[in-house]
């Protein structure tokens, strides 16, 4: 009986939550003893993220491409997960060199709920020439989002109000800490600071 | 009665030592006194800005050769040279890489790219990287627009050059055109600051 109505509830939530991410954030919890539980199964049925502007893709790699209204949902879930967002572009060389990093955060936390997306700033023409085949070259295994929203000034301060607007720049969050970061990550610093985050 | 008075006031003291003791970080805010400096152009003389004459104040932009951002505006940092250098507010651009840490932004590249591209102003090297953290750059491109007057060059604009990177015919708000415009007209600039995605000053 308890699962059924887990079952349900979980049914409803997750309908409520599919309009889009402004929803999901002011959805209404449940205060029951199924909180956890409900919240468990929910976390499968998601992404509940917007529709993308685009999707760019070739043979094998796909990317989606967000405004930044679009791209805001992913910086602000509200989950067990730990967000690692780091913006970057294909033509930015301490990017680039700090990515296996990224990658490698990727891979050794998935099991500590951490996720890794990599936002890239690549532009339009380059898009096909470079970043996709960037993406299947190097193999990269971590999300990729395009962030297509040539005003800047109208979104860096809603990244972070310390953000310059250069790149490399990392912002680590979870559902109760938030931090930015407008520099380049060692392997070991960027453990560390993902490490605080639990 | 009296010590809650004196409590009062070294609270508030207190207070006001917080907001003022941390040092401005990252250079210059709008308003601030910008530095000259002399610097090496692609023509191989120094220059200064108390040098060019008939200025009334300079569009000071931190670029570079390798960044496809700043490559994105080269052709409108040319255009506005041409446009307000007769108005007495030049262009002077300033790469503040270093040239060891990022090889496409050597002084004989920026010698190249200058005459690629036909720019019309000095392009400055940063050598020793002194200039670009007293200005408070971090990224290019970088643009300070200075006014000068008795006390020296005063920052009136410190961002970006508008506000689209990617395509030129898509702007709808020319933010250094704009500020400029107003500097000549002896009125306020309304948008006196911008932020702009850019590549990270390599030092």
């Amino acid at each position: 009986m308890i699962i059924k109505r887990t079952y349900i509830l979980a049914i409803v939530l997750a309908a409520t939550l599919n309009v889009s991410c402004k929803k999901e954030a002011s959805a209404p919890q449940p205060i029951t003893t199924e909180t956890v539980k409900t919240q468990e199964v929910v976390k499968d049925t998601l992404p509940k993220l917007p529709k993308p502007l685009k999707i760019y893709s070739n043979d094998t790699v796909s990317v989606k491409a967000y405004d930044y209204a679009g791209l805001e949902c992913y910086l602000k879930q509200k989950n067990d997960t730990t967000y690692v967002i780091n913006f970057w572009a294909t033509w930015c060389v301490p990017c680039v060199a700090e990515l296996p990093n990224f990658e490698k955060i990727n891979a050794n936390y998935k099991k500590n709920k951490v996720k890794v997306i990599l936002v890239s700033l690549d532009m339009a023409k380059m898009i096909d020439t470079r970043l996709l085949p960037f993406i299947k070259e190097k193999q990269i295994k971590s999300e990729v989002l395009l962030l297509r929203d040539p005003d800047a000034d109208s979104w860096i301060s809603k990244v972070d109000s310390t953000w310059s607007g250069a790149i490399p720049a990392t912002l680590i969050y979870n559902a109760d800490m938030r931090k930015f970061y407008e520099k380049s990550f060692t392997y070991d610093e960027l453990e560390k600071e993902v490490s605080n985050f639990k | 009665m009296k010590k809650i008075q004196f409590l009062a006031l070294f609270i508030m003291l207190g207070a006001l030592a917080a907001f003022t003791v941390n040092p401005p970080a990252g250079g210059y805010k709008v308003g601030d006194t910008a530095t000259d400096f002399s610097l090496k152009n692609v023509d191989g003389k120094m220059v200064s800005l108390k040098d060019i004459k008939n200025a009334k104040g300079y569009i000071v932009v931190f670029t570079c050769n390798h960044c496809p951002y700043a490559q994105a505006y080269e052709d409108r940092i040319v255009a506005l040279n041409n446009k307000y250098k007769a108005l007495g507010y030049p262009v002077v651009a300033i790469n503040p890489n270093n040239p060891e840490k990022q090889k496409e932004d050597s002084f004989a590249k920026m010698q190249e790219r200058a005459k690629d591209k036909k720019f019309s102003f000095p392009y400055l090297l940063d050598e020793g990287q002194k200039i670009f953290p007293q200005y408070g750059a971090t990224k290019t491109p970088h643009v300070y627009v200075l006014q000068k007057t008795a006390k020296g060059n005063v920052v009136k604009y410190i961002g970006a050059i508008d506000d689209n990177y990617e395509d030129a015919k898509a702007v709808k708000q020319k933010y250094v055109e704009n500020a400029v415009d107003a500097l000549i007209k002896g009125k306020d600039v309304t948008v006196k600051e911008t932020k702009a995605i850019g590549c990270s000053i390599k030092a």
